[in-house]
């Protein structure tokens, strides 16, 4: 195939970031195209149809499922209070008669006289979708969601933990090779973005949660780390919905790995401002990457599209980072890019290319090894 | 195009195989009295935006073919010629399909371990990714049931439950919890969710008044109608009718295809169960296939438990592959399984950092040999681990009271024991790039005989680029040709792996062999936790040499004729050829110390040439 290379993860200075917020169902959307919105406000909202809870009345009752007609004193649609009956069973004296009541708020739903079950559905559950962005809203998708557009700048990150998050952002460390431990992080930090450089510590992600910082941004996560902090190993890499406390995005992979030089100057550049990030990761059709989004006020120079192609392909010169052993993590340059199949160490064949480190050492590596820094 | 009263009449053969990324199509002709694989092309699926239409990467992957053929199988307009007039057109077009996620299903029946799983096992064999198994004793609450049925969007519901004549009550419960959750299809909402009923046919009219206004309610067979007997062939049939009329139908470009096709397009799975099925029953042997993919392990397999019928089974682990999902797979089988494999130490904290930087860069490929013996140390764990789980899904049917005599009375056989007997099994089967494309043969041989462990005298192959979903739905159309090629052209013969059965304390010999070699006979003994190979390689037209031997395995060891019994058959050579595997069985590690552990890996690996000895 011709594009044997990963296309590399985007880190630009300016984007026009578009972001869908859509509703799981159809609802209300309460914002119209060119307000101003912030990450927290809520663009539109719906009701989740409620919970079912069935209950088996002719058991409860000792009848045949087939008299659930004569026992039922709420019909099908009408409205149910937890603990009022719903059903009652008749007897020549009173003190016989036995009563079987409704187990949650809501409406009876459905009567059946083959299994004597009624099934109980529980108040709608209100659903809230908020802008995510500071920007404006570009479109409305009539009672689905909107779409919120800012230019912003924009890293993508290689995996993530959590979920949507927003905070100003702050630089904790002095530069990219910096491990982040916890003594770098202090009560001042709370609510706030804060980015570190090689390495973050299990003991520093520890006391981020505690002084109540929104989001982590850092080169490098050991697995194992990982592992003890949540408790169980990730298998598949789907993330987002973990509810630990924190965000994290990891920009380079796991183990320790300096954040990349451009990357860690963008975050610098824009110390102090307010930055959306959000650590969704899916690693299978469909990618999704986790992402840090730092909406810019200034016009200057155009923007380039979210999603727009950048797949130029590699070519000499061409700035490359390793993304397996024995040279993971290095960076360089392309120095040359032979057509034929080269016979690897481990003797498969492949695709190669030749890279010059910034050491200024050579080596031969795999194309499907390497990723081109995308930078804009 | 062209239909063929005849199969016979059929000479030129066109299939392709519309995968997730990518297309791959094959040219098969009738050449000098056989079928044969003329070459093969591909070219990246189109079913994603901004292309949207299935049929353009066909033709993309169907003009590869044509070019490096020479044989002009395209129109104008981009439509098949058709019948073959000499060396321009074909006379029959096939498809499979697997992209845009497959076909995804959930099933539900009344008890978990036997309409559930019934119904699990028609799903799974029609090709099926089953999301869900609802059932009443799932041990969930219904409430519980009823979100998850509503949160999953499947393709189609298979629903069952109950015998015929049986109790109703629980299989309408099911499907008032069904009506309840009203579950919508995946793709689009501009149609209703396919429901398959195949259950206890006393309660199809009650489950037809609480699902019809909600579903698509289609009723089949029971698939259960006795607890003793599955019926599955009516309810798969009618899975893959609706895979054609409503997931087909609303994929990009796919009615299109439809029409071009000679045979009903088939969920790529369903096809490769096809083809194993097929070989099985032409060659009466059992056969056992699996493909490792990067995210998910297929195994498919033939056994006969009587002796006689062929028992299909197939199964999926989700969560057992080599790129995306290898990070489930060290969690799962644990670090140390994984290591005994490696003949050298590595750092677990590296390791562990490895594996997950694999998971988040699916693509990367191993460049060093340490982590091509790592990767494929992987694969076996893998693949070991599919294999238990298709074990224990593969059995007789459970529930059933059995009859035993007091000669079983030893057996303790069990209702619901497996099916899956590794001395019986005749062929194992290797797909997916970690076997296919083992820069050795040697390391796909070796990689199967560690995860499955095989028993007495098993035949090994790979398919070189996988071929056998095409081959599966062309079984349907022209079943010499299917298995023709799949001999000749599809599988790369390995060998043949003898493995005693039994297990000893101390070293000593295990088995007496002669080989009657084509370069002469040769005899000898295998000595305990020894390995040996013998050159038996390939014949021009693909197929494997034979030879006869003789194997006399010492008493407390068995090759298959029970133990300390001499057998003599005719086996089977390929690429690696014979491999006498004299390790035991069961085959355990553990029992050696840590040095004896590597220093055995490395004798083995050396023996068979698995890896160049200045790396070991």
């Amino acid at each position: 195939m011709a594009h044997a290379y990963t296309p590399g993860l985007k880190v630009t200075e300016k984007l026009l970031v578009r972001k869908h917020r859509i509703l799981p169902l159809k609802g209300e959307v309460i914002v119209k195209v060119g307000d101003q919105v912030s990450p927290d406000d809520v663009v539109a909202r719906t009701h989740l149809p409620g919970n079912v809870v069935p209950l088996n009345v002719a058991n409860k009752l000792g009848i045949p499922p087939e008299d659930m007609g004569e026992v039922m004193v709420v019909k099908e649609g009408q409205p149910i209070k937890d603990g009022e009956p719903i059903a009652v069973k008749k007897a020549f004296i009173k003190w016989f008669s036995s009563t079987c009541t409704a187990t949650i708020d809501g409406t009876l739903e459905s009567i059946s006289s083959v299994t004597g079950q009624v099934l109980q559905r529980g108040h709608p559950i209100p659903v809230e979708v908020t802008a995510y962005l500071k920007g404006e809203v570009v479109d409305v998708i009539p009672d689905e969601g909107v779409v919120v557009s800012c230019q912003a700048a924009f890293i993508q990150g290689i995996f993530g933990i959590g979920g949507e998050a927003s905070g100003t952002l702050h630089i904790a460390v002095p530069d990219n090779t910096t491990v982040l431990e916890a003594n770098l992080i202090d009560e001042n930090m709370k609510d706030q973005v804060i980015v570190g450089g090689s390495l973050v510590t299990a003991d520093a992600i520890k006391k981020a949660i505690k002084v109540g910082v929104k989001g982590i941004v850092i080169g490098g996560f050991d697995d194992k780390d990982l592992r003890d902090f949540l408790g169980y190993d990730i298998g598949v890499a789907i993330t987002g919905s973990e509810e630990i406390g924190v965000t994290l995005v990891v920009t380079e992979g796991f183990g320790q790995i300096n954040m990349a030089q451009k990357t860690f100057e963008l975050l610098k550049r824009n110390q102090g401002e307010m930055v959306c990030i959000n650590g969704a990761t899916q690693i299978r059709a469909g990618v999704i990457r986790p992402e840090v989004v730092i909406p810019i006020r200034s016009e200057g120079v155009a923007a380039s599209q979210e999603g727009e192609a950048q797949m130029e392909g590699l070519a000499i010169g061409s700035p490359v980072r390793v993304i397996r052993h024995p040279y993971f993590g290095r960076l360089g340059k392309v120095t040359d890019l032979p057509a034929p199949l080269h016979k690897l160490e481990s003797e498969s064949k492949a695709r190669i290319l030749e890279v010059e480190f910034d050491n200024g050492e050579r080596a031969i590596v795999p194309r499907a090894n390497v990723e081109t820094i995308e930078s804009k | 195009m062209a239909k063929f009263e005849n199969p016979d009449e059929i000479k030129v053969i066109v299939a392709t195989d519309c995968g997730s990324t990518t297309t791959k199509a094959i040219l098969i002709e009738y050449i000098n009295g056989e079928y044969r694989l003329i070459t093969r092309g591909e070219a990246p699926t189109t079913v994603e935006a901004p292309f949207e239409d299935v049929t353009m990467g066909v033709l993309n992957a169907v003009a590869e073919v044509e070019e490096l053929s020479g044989r002009k199988l395209l129109d104008e307009n981009g439509r098949f010629i058709s019948p073959c007039q000499g060396d321009v057109g074909t006379d029959v077009f096939i498809s499979t399909s697997s992209a845009g996620g497959g076909l995804q299903m959930m099933v539900a029946g009344v008890v978990r371990s036997m309409t559930a799983e019934s119904a699990e096992r028609a799903a799974l064999g029609a090709g099926a990714i089953v999301m869900d198994v609802i059932a009443s004793n799932d041990k969930r609450l219904p409430h519980q049931q009823i979100e998850r049925i509503r949160a999953l969007r499947p393709d189609m519901i298979l629903l069952s439950g109950g015998i015929d004549g049986g109790t109703m009550t629980h299989v309408v419960e099911i499907a008032e919890l069904i009506s309840a959750a009203d579950p919508r299809p995946r793709l689009g909402s501009s149609y209703k969710l396919p429901i398959i009923y195949a259950g206890n046919k006393d309660a199809t009219g009650p489950v037809k008044d609480a699902l019809i206004d909600k579903v698509d309610l289609k009723t089949v067979e029971n698939l259960r109608p006795v607890l003793e007997r599955e019926n599955l062939g009516p309810a798969r049939e009618e899975i893959h009718e609706q895979f054609m009329e409503h997931v087909m139908a609303q994929a990009p470009g796919y009615k299109k295809l439809m029409s071009w096709a000679d045979a009903p397009i088939m969920p790529t799975p369903g096809a490769v169960g096809l083809i194993i099925q097929t070989i099985a029953e032409i060659y009466g042997i059992e056969a056992l296939g699996v493909d490792i993919g990067g995210a998910t392990t297929d195994v498919f397999s033939v056994f006969r438990p009587d002796g006689k019928t062929p028992v299909f089974n197939r199964t999926v682990s989700a969560n057992l592959g080599m790129s995306y999902s290898i990070s489930n797979v060290f969690a799962e089988a644990t670090l140390p399984m994984v290591m005994r494999w490696v003949p050298f130490k590595m750092d677990e904290r590296d390791l562990r950092n490895r594996v997950k930087n694999k998971m988040i860069r699916p693509t990367t490929i191993p460049q060093s040999m340490e982590e091509l013996i790592f990767e494929q140390a992987i694969a076996k764990e893998a693949l070991r681990l599919a294999l238990i789980q298709h074990k224990s899904f593969a059995t007789v049917l459970k529930g059933i009271q059995q009859q035993r005599t007091i000669a079983d009375a030893f057996e303790q056989s069990t209702s619901g024991a497996t099916i899956v007997n590794m001395m019986s099994l005749d062929m194992l089967i290797g797909s997916g790039g970690v076997l296919s494309h083992a820069p050795r043969r040697q390391q796909s041989a070796l990689m199967m005989i560690d995860a499955f462990m095989p028993e007495g005298v098993t035949r090994l192959a790979v398919d070189s680029i996988f071929m056998m979903p095409q081959l599966g739905v062309l079984t349907e159309v022209q079943p010499k040709a299917a298995t023709e090629v799949f001999e000749k052209d599809c599988l790369i013969h390995l060998g043949t792996c003898i493995a005693p059965s039994g297990t000893s304390k101390k070293p000593g010999p295990v088995l007496k062999y002669t080989l009657e070699l084509p370069t002469g006979a040769v005899s000898g003994t295998l000595e305990h936790l020894e390995m040996k190979r013998f050159d038996l390689g390939v014949q021009e037209n693909g197929l494997p040499m034979t030879a006869k031997a003789t194997f006399e395995p010492e008493r407390g060891y068995d090759v298959g004729g029970g133990k300390g019994n001499k057998v003599t058959k005719v086996i089977h050579g390929g690429v690696v050829g014979i491999i006498l595997d004299g390790r035991g069985r069961p085959f355990d590690l553990s029992s050696l110390s840590e040095d004896e552990r590597v220093t055995y890996l490395k004798k083995w690996m050396t023996e068979l040439n698995i890896y160049p000895a200045d790396k070991l």
